[in-house]
């Protein structure tokens, strides 16, 4: 797309926020992405979700690591602050970022290179500490910013664009997070914004770590046939396994069940996700439940989308750690340093 | 031998794993107590159980306490090593060992006076628990240097009590075993020896601490308030500190919530990435490490470095390269911490010299890191951070505010028309940054990729080298803040000698012992890197100086000919790097041999030489 600027001028009759703002304020600068790249799209979601759930702009933090993907949070949320921090390194920095004040919101974006390669152990130990953050895997099978090598998502026998297989196995961040106890487990598609939208407002409030694995076609170098992850295979293959939408706190939640209502989990927040769809014997709190499905049916080559898994048990990082409410930033220097008195006392223990 | 008051050198030789640290540790304490200057190195393996281990105690009464290498007594408990330890011991020396069993008359030195005690025999009859006959030695032999070194038992059996407060069966079998190794030696020897001890009073306004301990406790009070760490010998007890300190002190009285987060990282990518990420969000954050650490973070170092991201890294050396020797000390990670990371990129570095200075710095580090919006290191080594130290009680200014650099507050974004992150800046030529969540004003996006001084992403040679150019002037200037160098000269010098960090001691020892002969040089210990103008004028002012360190490669000197105008020939190496801590004998000997190399009037117009390696 060309890096031109996008015009300013906001039409009167655009939509406001609890807050007053249109979703033009939740948008950012023009990507530079690959048109048609299944990335815009998750951006897309990302600015309509931000924008319904009515955050202040400033309240968001948006990190990433380095790839096409981690590119994106230049391209939504101009008013948030940003950090595209080094290959695969997101998930500490957020942590961290975190620590210090648990007061903003975290929205983690990265790649399937930047995730399961490079920054996997960082992802995994981010999900171990359910650190509260929106973790964003674009994935699109590939290396996109480093030009269509296999990525560790990349399922056997997948087709490169120069028509190399691949034989390794991938590694399925949604297996993966459900085996280390993730609390938040999603997985959609970039071309699917009406089931996107409300996982990441879903994801947000979430208590802790919330993965969501979206399929996020890369069009320059795997959406050829013979590829996994191109548009064409991932219609073609997508099995929309369970409807879920998002309530926040405030509304009445009667209003929202579906004709087939399901299942309905009150977040910490107060707010509530609704599952409409969800096949039968399948229950989104019930871990081997899911695991049990999702072997079932990606065995036959289907991509099971939704959102799959929630458990609003576990405590975040700062629970953990008994963090006080305020961030540790608005802690006041009086109350860190236990001053000189203490420190003649404490020596009596060093003689 | 004529008496030799509160002035010798002992040597104990240990396994690991067998409790002697316990009873070394607790002889070094009574010295204190009895208010001699001491000092006490643990020369330990990387090891649970079963190696050699070393503890060396030094005492003088005049406060030269680097290491000795010159052993008036030692206690040879480890039959391993027993041919090494009976060769060390000086003529006329004395060696303590276990006469349970007959000593190998191969090992016998007729210079040397032999002290049995059947220490194994007298555990097996007075104890019945297999772990306690190992455990009572030690204490067994302590009871002994009680006797032959004339330590106050008083005291001794004082600390005991203290030690033992909650376990009083343990207490007992330790009062036995340290009485069963004194009445021996004061039934068979004569007590004390002609090198003893006797009271002095020297320590009342001192502590024991090591600088692992202190340095957690200058953090503690600097304020910070997120630590992140992956364990490596030798910083791991520096986190333990922290960890132990915030337990106690850092528990809001109102809340019981914690007011500090630690985080045991997955590596130390991770580690040096949580500090990042908290120091972003405003907070005061810290890692501490080792070489192999600091060799994981270089990536993310370039990072904070770039987008001008506060973090204090403590660095406590061991030997490397690689995994090299863990529990070996050295000064081996300069050169990698001044420059780490690819690209142009240059550090502030402080280098204490003692546990005193740790706690000193420690708040420095952060005021520097916040003040110039840039990664701090401190580096300390195994000698300093693990062994106790005898220093001048630590002191704190109730005045002291931490330095927080220049932050925008929320009152000073609504001033202003728009927030520029890279532009603006002050005489030090740092750019205000803002905090993520204060004002909407104060948005911005943070990127290691190029960017201008606006913070916006560019590819454009005269904007990248803008920032880069104010980079490179904002590390000169922070020169004028880091600590200047401790600089002690000498009527009549004729040359200068330069050193950092734990050589302390060892070197002012070795230019006081110099001096005797009448060889004079004049003193300077850097303190910290960018160097400010007194190194350059020390270095101007001297046809030739000496720099010791503990390196192979002279990385203090490869850094005072980068970062100074200093000719190269003007520097001449004294290297120790076996990982042992430096003793002022290396010094001496180094200099003496170099000056003997040297021609006279050659001195003054100085010409180069090899490098010089002291063999240890
Ligand atoms: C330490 C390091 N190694 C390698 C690279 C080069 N690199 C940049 S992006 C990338 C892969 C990105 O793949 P992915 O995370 O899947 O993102 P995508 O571009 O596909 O969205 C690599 C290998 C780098 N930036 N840093
Ligand atoms: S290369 Fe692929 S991933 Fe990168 S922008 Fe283009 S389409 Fe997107
Ligand atoms: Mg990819």
């Amino acid at each position: 797309m060309p890096s031109i600027a996008k015009p300013i001028a906001t039409h009167p009759s655009l939509q406001r926020n609890e807050l007053g703002l249109t979703i033009r304020d939740y948008e950012g600068a023009m990507s530079t992405l690959c048109a048609g790249c299944g990335h815009d799209s998750i951006t897309a979601a990302l600015v309509r979700a931000l924008w319904e759930i009515s955050v202040q702009p400033h309240m968001i933090a948006k990190l990433s690591g380095i790839g096409c993907s981690s590119k994106t949070p230049t391209y939504f949320v101009n008013g948030a602050h940003g950090f595209n921090s080094a290959h695969g390194r997101m998930p500490p920095i957020a942590t961290g970022a975190n620590a210090a004040n648990r007061e903003l919101i975290y929205i983690g974006i990265s790649g399937d290179g930047d995730s399961l390669s490079i920054g996997l152990g960082h992802m995994c130990h981010a999900i171990r500490r359910n650190v509260k953050l929106v973790y964003v895997i674009e994935n699109n099978g590939v290396y996109g910013l480093t030009k269509g090598q296999f990525s560790a998502s990349a399922d056997i026998g997948t087709k490169s664009k120069k028509g190399e297989k691949n034989r390794m196995a991938p590694i399925d961040p949604v297996m993966l997070g459900l085996s280390l106890g993730a609390t938040f487990i999603a997985r959609s598609f970039s071309g699917d914004k009406d089931q996107l939208v409300p996982i990441l407002k879903a994801a947000i409030a979430h208590r802790g770590f919330a993965l969501l694995d979206v399929i996020s076609p890369c069009v320059t170098f795997n959406d050829h046939d013979g590829s996994t992850k191109s548009y064409l295979y991932t219609r073609q293959h997508e099995l929309k396994a369970i409807e879920a939408d998002f309530v926040p706190p405030a509304s009445e939640i009667l209003a929202h069940i579906g004709k087939n209502g399901a299942v309905s989990v009150t977040m910490h927040d107060g707010s509530a996700i609704l599952f409409k769809g969800v096949p039968a014997n399948y229950d989104p709190t019930d871990r081997e439940k899911v695991i049990a499905y999702l072997e079932e049916h990606q065995g036959k080559g289907e991509v099971v989308t939704g959102l799959l898994y929630v458990d609003e048990s576990v405590p975040d990082m700062h629970e953990m750690n008994h963090s006080p409410d305020v961030p540790l930033i608005r802690v006041p220097y009086q109350k860190l340093c236990p001053g000189s008195a203490v420190l003649d006392k404490l020596q009596e223990d060093f003689r | 031998m004529r008496a030799r008051v509160n002035d010798f050198a002992i040597k104990l030789a240990n396994v690991n794993g067998t409790g002697s640290a316990s009873a070394n540790g607790l002889m070094m304490q009574a010295i204190f107590r009895m208010g001699i200057p001491v000092s006490g190195k643990n020369l330990f393996p990387s090891n649970i159980q079963g190696l050699p281990t070393w503890y060396e105690i030094r005492v003088n009464k005049d406060g030269y306490t680097a290491r000795s290498l010159d052993y008036d007594l030692m206690v040879a408990m480890n039959s391993q090593t027993y041919a090494r330890d009976i060769r060390e011991v000086h003529e006329g020396g004395y060696l303590l060992y276990d006469s349970s069993w007959p000593l190998d008359p191969a090992l016998v030195r007729d210079d040397v006076n032999f002290l049995g005690v059947p220490y194994a025999q007298l555990c097996n009859e007075n104890f019945r628990d297999p772990r306690e006959r190992i455990l009572m030695k030690n204490i067994a032999y302590a009871g002994t240097l009680c006797a032959v070194l004339n330590a106050d038992m008083d005291i001794v059996a004082g600390l005991l009590d203290e030690k033992y407060s909650t376990k009083k069966a343990l207490r007992e079998s330790n009062l036995r075993a340290l009485r069963l190794g004194y009445d021996y030696a004061r039934d068979h020897f004569q007590c004390p020896l002609p090198f003893h001890l006797e009271t002095m009073n020297a320590n009342s306004d001192k502590i024991l601490i090591d600088g692992n301990t202190a340095i957690a406790l200058g953090c503690v009070y600097a304020g910070a308030t997120v630590a992140a760490w992956y364990p490596i010998t030798p910083s791991t007890s520096a986190m333990d500190a922290f960890k132990m300190f915030c337990e106690k002190y850092r528990k809001d009285p109102e809340t019981g919530k914690s007011n500090y987060m630690i985080l045991q990282a997955e590596d130390e990518l991770a580690a040096i990435g949580m500090v990042i990420g908290a120091a972003w969000n405003g907070a005061r954050a810290f890692t501490s490490t080792a070489g192999p650490g600091i060799s994981l973070m270089n990536e993310l170092l370039g990072l904070a470095y770039y987008a001008e991201i506060p973090a204090v890294v403590i660095d406590v050396q061991r030997v490397g390269p690689s995994t090299g020797m863990p529990t070996r000390t050295q000064q081996g990670d300069i050169l990698e911490c001044a420059y780490a990371s690819h690209g142009d990129t240059r550090h502030i570095l402080l280098f204490p010299a003692n546990p005193a200075e740790c706690f000193e710095l420690a708040p420095k580090a952060f005021d520097l890191a916040e003040r110039f919006q840039t990664p701090v290191f401190i580096l300390t080594d195994l000698d300093i951070g693990m062994n106790d130290w005898v220093v001048p009680r630590l002191q704190w200014n109730e005045s002291y505010q931490p330095d927080r650099g220049r932050v925008l507050s929320a009152e000073d974004l609504e001033k202003i028309a728009k927030f520029q992150r890279y532009t603006n800046e002050d005489e030090n030529q740092v750019a205000a940054r803002t905090l993520p969540g204060v004002h909407p004003k104060g948005s911005f996006f943070t990127r290691g990729s190029g960017h201008n001084k606006y913070g916006g992403y560019t590819e454009m040679p005269d904007e990248y080298r803008e920032v880069m150019d104010r980079l490179a002037r904002k590390h000169k200037a922070s020169a004028k803040f880091v600590p200047t160098p401790i600089i002690q000269r000498r009527a009549g010098a004729n040359f200068g000698v330069i050193t950092l960090g734990g050589c302390d001691l060892a070197v002012r020892e070795a230019l006081d012992r110099l001096a005797e002969q009448g060889v004079l040089a004049d003193f300077m210990r850097v303190r910290g890197f960018p160097f400010d103008e007194t190194v350059q004028s020390f270095l101007e002012m001297h046809y030739f100086c000496f720099v010791i360190e503990q390196n192979r490669d002279a990385q203090l000197r490869s850094l005072l000919t980068l970062e100074t105008r200093v000719p190269k020939e003007k520097l001449r190496s004294i290297l120790v790097y076996g990982g042992f801590p430096l003793s002022a004998k290396h010094v001496v000997d180094g200099i003496l041999k170099a000056l003997g190399e040297v021609e006279k009037p050659a001195l003054a117009s100085f010409v180069p030489m090899p490098e010089l390696q002291i063999e240890e």
